[in-house]
This record gives structure tokens, C-alpha cells and sequence, in this order.
């Protein structure tokens, strides 16, 4: 039971994951800066965003609804964090596994968005409206894809669990690279759940001013902001269990190690693409979506089925 | 969703300056747009009929930031018209050498906001990393980054030494490689080909029925521009080419700049080796004689023009300034037509507006009887009294003018 509780609130939980999270905000942030010539922030500067929104005041608007407003962010960060004790980090085992954890774990990740929408929603104000419609929107072109590119290895592994799909690949080590067209597909569809250029539609800036966060202020956004860091580890994360399930057998203090190699790497590849396209619209990217990247995830699953029938009977 | 009205203004991320852009959408599609200018109107016409020409030219010059050079030299010019002065030939030269200057930091300056509208932050930073070049330059060579104050009545303040020129040639070469860049990113880059070809499209046939002036004309393949057309300072002895294109769109607006861009260096070439020597200014009377003047000017942002008429005094008598982009904001209504909501910033930049310099107060009409009419100083400021008195509760009528 200390245990448990220990696991989640504490690490690999709820407090290493806003720690990694926040790692992980600077490291974007740095590469994004010094690509464009310029310097970047200093290693400390998410603790100190995080910090000085705390101290400000929550402003809430009189037309909104009050507690729906106050719920949401918790419940984003909630829903992260939970979804994180399911995927393998350094083993083959998470701290929980069932057999079809690996839909339960997408769908968890689905609840952030979901709350982004609402955020906007109850928060009546235009522009904030305008960016939980887009939010939505965008949720349809790249769920599919995401979902048919995570579900690939599962199908040559032969198994719904997450610590399954470890297992599996720590057995047969080369048939991960059968999977990189869908890893590829994955982290563009990535970019998009996590709302980044150039799906970072439903917070353009100077469109729709906040877009879906217009309204919130203070420690809600402080929460929200979190939600988005840790989502970034977390569907990392994610893509690393399935995609690059390599070297899972080596001790801990190694294995850590390789976890966070794994996932910084993974950050570093979406901070890149952040940096050289420009951000779409609405229409051409649920174009893009429908027209390239989910047919790409057809191609994957069907060579995934292939290798599955022919090689693995 | 119905038909939503959002208002861009006059406080926007959208706009670097206040004006009020009242936008009907239906989902994402625009429907109508209703625009409101005047929130930066700052009487400066006004104030330049109580201002001695050079404290007038100083006030001209600060319309705004990056057209600077372009408005005083234009005020200048009028003026010189009026009193029939001859300036110098190294003076016209050096004040062609600063416009270029100009013209090149606001086609950078532009071409950054353009990346920023679409999301493209890469491109402002490298743009505008491109802008210090220019800047330091100008820096070296005026004392200021913007607003100049090159430009005297009769020729200019200061001059160019040898070794400024060498910095200048040196600095050209940079900018033009950058430039080059440019022009590659802008031709094979995939995501800003999707978000500017078919954007904000303007047909030739609307360009010329609007009015719209500069490179937004230019873009719709309206062939004008005064440097060739109505040739002012160095221009009539310089050789360039007048760059258009047929997109007509956003896409071809990116592309004027930037080969104006290159322009623009090879004019600044040419003048640094053709330099005559001289002196620098003739000296200007302090009364301007009875007498009137317009003149045209190819700022950045399009055709400025500028009317002064004098009275004998050492006051003008009356000012008047016609920026750019006023002519250019009456297209934008059409380019929005058949556009999405994501489209309006960026057809906004490029018609590269500067509000600083559109707000003059022209004529008045009232909304129910439509009576058209001018309302003189005194009419205007007892209009706005009541109107404060009628809608905020305010009374303004105790409060002394300063009075000259």
C-alpha cells in the first residue's frame, strides 16, 4: 500500500513526472531558441513560470461557470498522470498492467483534450469558444492516426497490454524496426494532440488571442500549463514504450538512464519539427491528416499484419 | 455556429497597432468585414499649422517608426518646392542612400510579422537578426535606429565619410546573401506555400478600382511606382527595375518585397559609387513664400503623399499627409472575400499596414441625415464634448486649450 502510493504520488509518479515534465518544457525550449539564433531560457525558467503563476490571482470571468472552471485543470492533470502508471519505462513491467491497457491508456490521454474543449466551452468568451471548436476539430484528424500507429506493434506483439508489448520486443529485439513508418506517422499525430506547430491551432496567438486559455489566469493556469508538460513526457513516453522498446532488460540505475535518453530524444525530434513549418489551418489539417497520415498508418498496419501472418504464425 | 461578430481591435495579438476590425464569421469562413480606423490619430496635422517648418519636420518624422525618412523627406521636398530652393546633388544622393536603407529594414521588419501571422517564428527571428545589419548601419551612419532626422530644409544634416561608405558596401553583401535565402525559403518551403498561395487574393481589375498603392499593387500586376513614374531625389539618374508579379495573392506580395529587397541593394551600389561631391545643404529661408505643393514619395509601404502650402510665415499654413496604407485598407474588405478566419492576419500584414501613419481625419458624415461636410476645429471639439457628456458621463468643457 506505501508502496502504491509512494509509486504514484511520488516517482515514477505525480511529482517526477511535473519534474521530467518541466525537464523536458526547457530542453524544447532551449533547442527551439538556439535554432533560431537566439539564446534561450535558462535551465530554471519552467520551475520559475510555474511558480509565479501560482502567486497570481485566479481571475474568472462572471458569465462562467464557476465550478466547472476550477474542476478542469485538475482533472487534466489528473487523467496524465494516471496514464503514465501503465506504461513500461525501464522494464518490461509497469507499475500496472492488465490486458488492454494500451486503449485505456490512449483514452486517458483523450481526457485533456477533452478538457480543453470544455475550458474554452464554459468559459464564454469568443475567442475561447472559437479555440475549443478548433480543439475539437483537430481531436478527429489526428486520433485515428495516432491510435492505428500505437495499435501497429501491438498487433505483432500479439497482445493489448503495454508491459506486453515490451515483453515481447525484450524477446524478438529486431522487429521494432518493422514499426518506424507508424513511429513516424505517431509523431506527427503527436505534434498534434499536443497542440505544437504546426497543429498548434487552437492556441494561435494571433488568430484567437488565448484561444481555449483566454480566460484562465493564476494558479488554473499554472495547472493547465503542467497538464501540457507532463502530456508532452507522457505521450513520449508512450512512443518510446511502443516504438524503441530496446534495452529493457538492463539494470535499474542503466535502464533510467536509457528512459530518459529515449524520451529527451523523442522531445528533441517534436522540438524540430516545432521549428521548421509553419503553423496550418484548420482545414488543411484535418486535410493533411485525413489525405496522408492515416492512410500512412494503413500502410503500417497492414505490413504489421504481414509480418504478424507470415512470420510469427 | 451562427453568424459570430468577433472584434480584432482594437487590442489584438493580430495587430502591432490599435484599429478596430469588426470580422462576421460563419464557422471559420469570413463573411464581412467592418473596419473602424482613428483610434491612433493624434492631430498632427493640426499641430504642424502651429509649428515652424523645421520643429515641423520633426513632428512629420515621428508619424511613424519605420517610414520615417519617408514622411520627412516628402514634407522636405514640398516645402523646398514652395520656396524654390535647388539642393545639392550629394544631398539628393545621401537622402536616396537613407530611403533605400529604409526600405530594406521595413521589407525585413515586414517579412518577420509575416512569419509571426502564420506561426512561423523561425522566420521572424532570422529576419529580423537580418534587420540589425541594417539598423547598425543606420545607427552608424544617422545616430539613430529609426527616425533618421537626416533630412533639413534645403538638403541634409549629415554626411557620409569613405569609411561609412566601405561599411555600407559591406553590410549590402551580407544582406544580400540573406537575401537570396529568402527567396530559396519562400519558393520550396511547403507550409508557408500552403498558408499564402490563394490567400487574400486581389484581381488586377480590383487593385486599380481600389487603389491600393506599393507593393500590394504591385503584387496584383499594377504596373506603378513613383521611383520610375514621378522621379524624385537620385532617382532619375539611377537604374532598377520595378518589381511585379502576377500571384496577385499573399504569395505575390512576399515576393515583390523580397526581390525589392534585392533591388534595393543594387540601388544602394550605385549610389555609393556614383557619389558626387558638393556640399551638402543650401541655406533656407525661415519664411516659406505664398505658395502650395504636392509631391509623391515610394515608401515602403506604397505611394505617400504630401501637400504643404505656405503663407509667408514661418508657419505653414496648411499640412497635409496621405499615407500608403490608407489607400491599401480599403482593398483588404476585398481581399478577405471566400477567406478563413486564420487568413486575416496574415492578408492584414501583407498589406503591411502602418495605422501610425493612416489616421488623419478627413471628412465627417453624418450616419442618419448624410450630409457630407468638414467640421472646423472649434465644431469638432464641441462635438466631442457632448458626445462625452451624452455616452460616458464625462464633462470635458472646463479644460483650457493651450493656445499660441
Amino acid at each position: 500500500m506505501g508502496y502504491a502510493l509512494s509509486s504514484i504520488l511520488i516517482f515514477p509518479g505525480l511529482l517526477f513526472l511535473c519534474f521530467f515534465g518541466m525537464v523536458a518544457e526547457f530542453v524544447d525550449r532551449k533547442l527551439y531558441a538556439r535554432l533560431q539564433n537566439r539564446v534561450g531560457p535558462p535551465w530554471f525558467q519552467p520551475e520559475a513560470d510555474f511558480i509565479k503563476l501560482l502567486a497570481k490571482e485566479d481571475i474568472i470571468p462572471a458569465e462562467a461557470d464557476h465550478p466547472m472552471f476550477k474542476v478542469l485543470p485538475v482533472v487534466a492533470l489528473t487523467a496524465v498522470v494516471t496514464s503514465f502508471v501503465y506504461i513500461p519505462l525501464w522494464s518490461t513491467r509497469a507499475l500496472f498492467s492488465f490486458d488492454g491497457d494500451v486503449i485505456v491508456v490512449i483514452y486517458l490521454l483523450t481526457v485533456p483534450t477533452l478538457t480543453f474543449f470544455l475550458a474554452g466551452w464554459y468559459s464564454t468568451s469568443l475567442f475561447a469558444a472559437l479555440g475549443a471548436v478548433r480543439t475539437l476539430t483537430q481531436l478527429f484528424a489526428y486520433e485515428v492516426p495516432l491510435f492505428m500507429g500505437i495499435l501497429s506493434p501491438a498487433i505483432v506483439a500479439g497482445t493489448w497490454s503495454l508491459s506486453g508489448i515490451a515483453q515481447f520486443y525484450g524477446m524478438h529485439p529486431l522487429y521494432w524496426i518493422a514499426n518506424l513508418l507508424g513511429f513516424a506517422v505517431c509523431l506527427v499525430a503527436l505534434q498534434g494532440k499536443l497542440e505544437r506547430i504546426p497543429f498548434d491551432i487552437p492556441d494561435a496567438e494571433t488568430e484567437i488571442v488565448g484561444g481555449t486559455f483566454t480566460e484562465y489566469s493564476g494558479r488554473l493556469l499554472a495547472l493547465f500549463r503542467m497538464t501540457i508538460d507532463v502530456e508532452l513526457v507522457v505521450g513520449a513516453a508512450l512512443l518510446s514504450a511502443v516504438f524503441l522498446p530496446f534495452g529493457l532488460g538492463l539494470p535499474a540505475a542503466a535502464g533510467f538512464v536509457l528512459f530518459l535518453f529515449k524520451v529527451l530524444f523523442i522531445v528533441v525530434l517534436l522540438a524540430v519539427f516545432r521549428t521548421v513549418v509553419a503553423r496550418f489551418r484548420i482545414d488543411q489539417m484535418v486535410e493533411f491528416c485525413w489525405k496522408y497520415l492515416a492512410p500512412a498508418a494503413l500502410v503500417q498496419l497492414v505490413i504489421s499484419l504481414a509480418i504478424k501472418g507470415v512470420m510469427l504464425p | 455556429m451562427a453568424n459570430v461578430t468577433i472584434p480584432i481591435g482594437p487590442q489584438h495579438p493580430a495587430l502591432k497597432e490599435p484599429e478596430r476590425f469588426d470580422l462576421t464569421i460563419a464557422g471559420e469562413r469570413i463573411v464581412r468585414l467592418n473596419s473602424k480606423l482613428g483610434y491612433n490619430h493624434r492631430g498632427i496635422e493640426k499641430a504642424c499649422e502651429q509649428r515652424t517648418y523645421i520643429n515641423c519636420l520633426y513632428l512629420i518624422e515621428r508619424i511613424c517608426g519605420i517610414c520615417s525618412h519617408s514622411h520627412a523627406t516628402a514634407f522636405v521636398q514640398c516645402v523646398e518646392e514652395v520656396a524654390g530652393l535647388q539642393v545639392p546633388k550629394r544631398a539628393l544622393y545621401i537622402r536616396t542612400l537613407i530611403g533605400e536603407l529604409e526600405r530594406m529594414h521595413s521589407h525585413l521588419l515586414w517579412l518577420g510579422i509575416a512569419g509571426h501571422e502564420i506561426g512561423f517564428d523561425t522566420l521572424l527571428m532570422y529576419a529580423w537578426r537580418d534587420r540589425e545589419v541594417v539598423l547598425d548601419l543606420l545607427a552608424a551612419l544617422t545616430g539613430n535606429r529609426v527616425n533618421y532626422g537626416i533630412n533639413t530644409i534645403g538638403g541634409i544634416r549629415r554626411d557620409v565619410s569613405p569609411e561609412e561608405v566601405v561599411e555600407i558596401l559591406k553590410g549590402v553583401d551580407i544582406l544580400e546573401e540573406r537575401t537570396k535565402y529568402y527567396i530559396q525559403l519562400a519558393s520550396e518551403d511547403m507550409t508557408l506555400a500552403e498558408r499564402l498561395v490563394s490567400v487574400g487574393s486581389l484581381s488586377t481589375a480590383d487593385a486599380a478600382r481600389l487603389g491600393a498603392v506599393g507593393p500590394v499593387a504591385r503584387a496584383s500586376n499594377v504596373d506603378q511606382d513613383v521611383r520610375r513614374d514621378d522621379p524624385y531625389a537620385a532617382y532619375n539618374e539611377l537604374d532598377f527595375k520595378v518589381i511585379t508579379d502576377t500571384h496577385c495573392d499573399v504569395y505575390g506580395r512576399v515576393l515583390v518585397r523580397v526581390g525589392e529587397l534585392m533591388e534595393s541593394c543594387k540601388i544602394i551600389r550605385q549610389l555609393l559609387k556614383n557619389l558626387p561631391e558638393g556640399p551638402i545643404a543650401v541655406k533656407a529661408p525661415r519664411k516659406i513664400p505664398v505658395g502650395e505643393a504636392v509631391t509623391r514619395y515610394e515608401a515602403p509601404r506604397g505611394e505617400d503623399l504630401h501637400y504643404v502650402r505656405g503663407n509667408g510665415t514661418e508657419m505653414p499654413e496648411r499640412v497635409k499627409v496621405r499615407a500608403p496604407t490608407l489607400a491599401n485598407v480599403q482593398a483588404v474588405a476585398k481581399m478577405l472575400e471566400n477567406n478563413y478566419l486564420a487568413d486575416f492576419p496574415i492578408v492584414l500584414a501583407a498589406t503591411d499596414p502602418c495605422f501610425s501613419c493612416t489616421d488623419r481625419v478627413i471628412v465627417t458624415r453624418e450616419s442618419d441625415s448624410g450630409n457630407a461636410g468638414v467640421m472646423d476645429w472649434k465644431a469638432l471639439r464641441a462635438y466631442g464634448i457632448e458626445w462625452y457628456k451624452k455616452n460616458r458621463g464625462l464633462d470635458c468643457s472646463r479644460i483650457k486649450l493651450r493656445s499660441r
